[in-house]
């Protein structure tokens, strides 16, 4: 794996007050000396792992780029598990990029995305599910994206579903020793106690797998069709949105000129926002075919905001989009609070509804509440494990429904042979997440629970 | 010094009378090797110095898969057994496992009539004092100077090897059941280069029949039905004799620990590993503080003698004090000891210096079987005396060594384990053990194993014949089963009403409603007016096979799964220390065992799932990472 020694810049791309580069693999300490000069003239080859010099990154002439400091770590006690070797240089963004030639110069490759942890992982330096998350944190956007791939690479993925496992396992080992020890007198090893434990097991399973759509859609950003007739205040209110002070605005083209997409960020959330024509009835072909598109958004959308103008009345149009968005995740935002309000909000009944005048800029805190409720992610804290991709979902959803098996089987009385394979079945699922085996932990579960002998 | 002399010349040589030495001395000379089998006491020849019983949960797997194979065990079983009951009925057919009373010395006698009347093999009462390889040939020294030659050694010396007995403050070298221990062949082993350990098991009291108050007790008797171990035995054993359940209670345990510091295990006189399942009665008082009783289990030892066995109470407590809390059971307040309990201690070899052939890393001909071998148990002891015995005897005539599966059977299963992981205490067989229980039925074991059995030359052609006709039978009604429809009537749908399923409202397909929880086969035998006569394990098997369909499947689909990784092969010449990325203690432990495959490294405790990423990176290479 190591034949190839690679080089990046491992801090944040940017100005800041000192830059590292990592270099990982069987050759960085050489290449780090054939860059880097002590001022005390010691070569780095000669230091222990954990230890510190102080000089210069030097070019090919030999003349000094920068005062530098490089950290030498030694296999396998370091990130990758490989020897590795960090150095320190001033924080210009240029004075790092010339000091990574140099470093690729003297032999290092330049490190794809994610390979030091990639090495790390190859290297049993941490479990599957702890280097996806540091993956994510790499490529988080957001602050609650980042929070909840902090909480992950900090293990808290691998912690809830160890939780999980080890309750599997006590039901799997209550099954053995039911079936391995028929005559003994077993405390907590019979059916009913089964039951009990795979009921807690599938409640924990469920809520990693609600909690994986609210960490994606925190993690992603919420696909957010905006909809609304003309002239109710739509273009306001994207611009309102964008214009956020922490707001990362990108116009991308729609693929029709009726369709404008931009992804914004208001507080912790990411919206990635469409701009839709209105929803109304039309003889125009070329406008059918836009709110055509439109309720097309409507359908795919994650979530809906629906304008309403509050200083006018309500007309058939608005009605017509009302009804559409029966059952579908809306906010309904009555705009132009500024203005005489003449709407009649009853109509909203049963909707989540937000005043708001998009030109005055109030109701924003309002809405960003009301769309955490609609999308359910108000209930996340920081420290709730939300899984962190589409390999960990698969292996929970199956491990789920082995589980859910498990317990209708259990219930219309199938022995316990037959479910203790849906058992072992999901085990192996959660251990396929954290990349562990099965049955030996099963046994020894056995021993510590049960007095069995003969 | 001893003067030699020089006797005869074997193929295969046994060291060990007991359950692991008959099967391997039986195997190698039914495999047409010359063969000679040594025991320390002719008299005692497949002695059963614990439970009077062969044959419980998953042992009674193996004893099917010994028989399907073509062994002894089963066989032996059934002309001796005194009662037999089927395990874990109601809990699933992958549990069901047979546990026959036995009589012992009827076996013992039954067992050594067998390896006398065997073609091929010598039966000799000697102690082996020495081993050694010289010339190419196994040299065996006994007590008394003579020197026998053989191209193959198999040692399955249980606990005789260095045994040294406990009770209380009192030890003593000794073998099981009073016999000699076998003293010098210890010294020889380690010369060879064989890294033994010690381990330790211990066993109940046997007590006067008519000392104990069986009124005071609950009965325990057989199954109304019996059924055979063997595939072969035509006629289901008798029911002979009843057991009794007894309990311990506050006395008891009073009287125990009061009394603790004169154990030798706590008092750390004992240096052997007993085995966790199977442990003491002070063990369990001491373990599991909070039960206030545990069962036991009172069993004879055969039909012509008044010793019974009390199953659950072994014990390395002074003989005083045994008696003293034998005594506070209710049902044995009278109760005469006539065998007092004892501790064993014995060596052993660690089983990661073996193959799953059960020969020694360095092929030099030595095999390993049963308690030496660190498994614990007479069933698991004959299952490795017989893949032993097969595999020396294949050695002699240079055939590739039988090698079977995990997926295969709980024989597989139980080398794997000890080759692979090893084992810290004596192993015993568990159907947990097993990731294929299902598959791996007791019922089945025949369809699994027989072919192989009449492959390798252990299987006669009558009990073939005999065998695929059963598979044929059942097959055949398999099919029917699936295209027969039940048509709705009122008798029918009373019936399903009274067991508690829905009744139907139109024709229903026989093996839907076989799949209900709340049916079975039999039951249904009156509404099926076409179906065959058909055997009671036939029948059984249809309805395994029909109810457990769908799990079945699911099995097999992940023993698939897992078969692509054990033919991963390994090369042998691999230089792990020169693969980069895998860590040092998967070096060490894959440089110490050695797998065969991807599948066996990845079982090895100690090697991550990340260093078998790095393996199969490495190999997929072509070995250039």
């Amino acid at each position: 794996m190591s034949e190839n020694t690679i080089a990046a810049i491992s801090s944040p791309l940017g100005e800041g007050g000192i830059g590292v580069i990592r270099i990982s693999g069987e050759n960085a300490i050489a290449v780090a000396d054939a860059s880097f000069c002590a001022v005390s003239g010691k070569k780095l080859s000669s230091l222990k792992g954990y230890s510190a010099a102080f000089g210069n990154v030097v070019l090919a002439d030999g003349s000094p780029l920068d005062e530098a400091v490089a950290l030498v770590f030694r296999a396998p006690k370091s990130y990758t598990g490989e020897d590795v070797v960090e150095i320190s240089v001033h924080g210009g963004l240029e004075i790092q990029k010339q000091a990574l030639r140099r470093i690729t110069e003297c032999g290092a490759s330049l490190a794809e995305a994610g390979e030091f942890t990639k090495r790390a992982f190859l290297n049993g330096k941490m479990p599957l599910s702890k280097a996806e998350s540091v993956m994510a944190l790499i490529s988080a956007k957001g602050e609650a994206a980042l929070a909840i791939s902090r909480a992950a690479a900090g293990g808290s993925i691998d912690r809830a579903v160890k939780e999980i496992i080890e309750l599997l396992k006590e039901t799997a080992a209550g099954i053995s020793a039911y079936s391995d020890f028929p005559d003994e007198e077993l405390v907590g090893a019979r059916p009913c106690d089964f039951e009990k434990l795979l009921k807690k097991v599938s409640g924990k399973l469920l809520t990693l797998i609600k909690n994986y759509d609210t960490g994606k859609l925190i993690r992603e950003g919420i696909d957010c069709a905006i909809v609304g007739k003309p002239n109710v205040g739509k273009s306001t209110l994207m611009n309102l949105l964008s214009g956020n002070e922490r707001s990362i605005v990108t116009e991308i083209p729609g693929t029709t000129r009726d369709i404008i997409e931009s992804a914004v960020q208001i507080e912790d959330l990411t919206l990635n926002l469409s701009d839709t024509a209105g929803i109304r009835l039309t003889d125009d072909v070329v406008e059918a075919a836009g709110v055509d598109r439109a309720k097309k958004k409507i359908e795919n959308a994650s979530l809906i905001l629906a304008l309403f103008d509050g200083s006018k009345e309500v007309d058939s149009d608005d009605k017509l989009l009302l009804s559409s968005l029966k059952d579908k995740p809306v906010v309904i935002i009555i705009n132009k609070t500024d203005l005489k309000q003449k709407i009649s909000p009853n109509i909203f009944d049963g909707f989540p509804v937000v005043y708001m005048s998009a030109k005055e800029k109030t109701g924003v805190g309002d809405l960003v509440k009301t769309i955490k409720e609609v999308c359910k992610i108000s209930h996340l804290s920081n420290n709730d494990a939300v899984l962190i991709n589409e390999r960990q979902l698969s292996c929970v959803k199956a491990a789920y429904k082995s589980v859910k098996d498990a317990e209708c089987d259990l219930a219309s009385g199938m022995t316990v042979d037959a479910v203790g394979v849906l058992i072992d079945d999901a085990l192996e699922q959660l251990f396929t997440l954290t990349g562990e085996r099965v049955t030996e932990a099963v046994c020894d579960e056995i021993f510590k629970r049960f007095c069995v002998g003969k | 010094m001893i003067p030699k002399y020089k006797a005869e010349d074997y193929d295969v040589a046994v060291i060990g009378g007991g359950h692991a030495g008959i099967e391997a001395a039986l195997a190698a000379a039914r495999l047409n090797t010359k063969t000679v089998m040594f025991s320390i006491s002719l008299d005692f020849i497949g002695n059963m110095p614990c439970n009077p019983s062969i044959g419980g949960t998953a042992k009674g797997h193996l004893v099917r898969e010994l028989d399907a194979l073509g062994g002894e065990m089963g066989k032996a079983a059934d002309k001796t057994s005194i009662q037999s009951r089927m395990l874990n009925r109601g809990k699933g057919p992958a549990v069901y496992s047979l546990r026959a009373q036995i009589d012992r010395r009827a076996y013992s006698g039954y067992m050594k009539q067998t390896v006398e009347k065997q073609k091929n093999l010598d039966v000799k009462q000697a102690e082996i004092v020495d081993l050694y390889k010289e010339d190419g040939l196994w040299h065996l020294v006994t007590r008394l100077g003579a020197v026998y030659t053989a191209k193959c050694v198999i040692i399955a010396t249980g606990t005789f090897l260095a045994g040294k007995v406990y009770i209380g403050e009192v030890n003593y070298e000794s073998g099981p059941d009073g016999m000699f221990p076998a003293i010098g062949l210890s010294e020889a082993l380690k010369k060879i280069g064989l890294p033994l350990r010690r381990f330790k098991t211990g066993t109940p009291a046997r007590v006067a029949k008519d000392s104990i108050d069986f009124s005071a007790m609950e009965l325990q008797e057989g199954d109304s039905v019996t059924e055979p171990f063997s595939f072969s035995t035509k006629t289901p054993p008798e029911n002979r004799v009843v057991c009794h359940i007894a309990y311990t209670n506050d006395k008891t345990k009073e009287i125990i620990l009061d009394n603790l510091h004169r154990s030798p295990l706590y008092s750390g006189v004992i240096e052997g590993v007993g085995p966790r399942y199977c442990p003491s009665i002070e063990d369990k008082i001491v373990r599991f503080a909070d039960k206030r009783r545990h069962q036991l289990f009172i069993e004879p030892c055969g039909e012509n003698t008044d010793e019974m066995y009390l199953q659950g109470m072994s014990s390395s407590l002074p003989e005083e004090v045994q008696i003293k809390f034998y005594k506070t059971i209710k049902g044995l307040e009278n109760v005469k000891v006539m065998r007092n309990a004892y501790a064993i201690e014995y060596d052993c070899v660690d089983p990661l210096y073996l193959t799953a052939s059960l020969e020694t890393k360095n092929g030099d001909g030595l095999f390993g079987a049963g308690q030496f071998n660190g498994s614990s148990g007479y069933e698991e002891a004959a299952a490795q005396g017989l893949v032993a015995g097969i595999n020396a005897a294949r050695k002699v005539k240079n055939l590739p060594p039988l090698i079977l599966p995990r997926s295969s059977s709980y024989i597989g299963t139980l080398i794997d384990d000890l080759v692979t992981k090893g084992c810290m205490d004596p192993y015993r067989m568990m159907t947990s053990r097993s990731e294929y229980r299902l598959v791996l039925r007791q019922d089945n074991a025949d369809e699994r194993l027989m072919p192989i059995g009449k492959e390798i030359g252990l299987i006669d052609d009558e009990t073939y014949a005999d065998f695929i006709k059963r598979k044929e039978q059942k097959h055949e009604e398999i099919k029917r089963v699936k295209a027969t429809y039940l048509s709705p009537s009122k008798e029918l749908n009373a019936f399903l009403k009274k067991v508690g399923t829905t009744p139907i409202v139109t024709g229903c397909c026989l093996a839907d409603m076989i799949k209900r929880p709340q049916l079975s086969y039999d039951m249904l035998a009156e509404f099926d007016k076409d179906r065959p006569d058909l055997s009671y394990a036939i029948r059984q098997k249809v309805e395994t096979e029909i109810k457990y369909e769908g799990y079945i499947k699911r099995q097999l689909a992940t023993v698939k799964k897992t078969e692509a990784l054990e033919k991963k092969k390994i090369p042998d010449n691999i230089d792990y220390e020169k693969i980069k990325g895998l860590r040092l203690e998967a070096v060490e432990k894959l440089k110490k065992i050695l797998p065969a495959s991807i599948g066996q490294a990845s079982r090895i405790s100690g090697v991550s799932p990340a260093d078998i990423s790095v393996l199969l990176i490495y190999l997929n290479k072509g070995g250039s990472l």
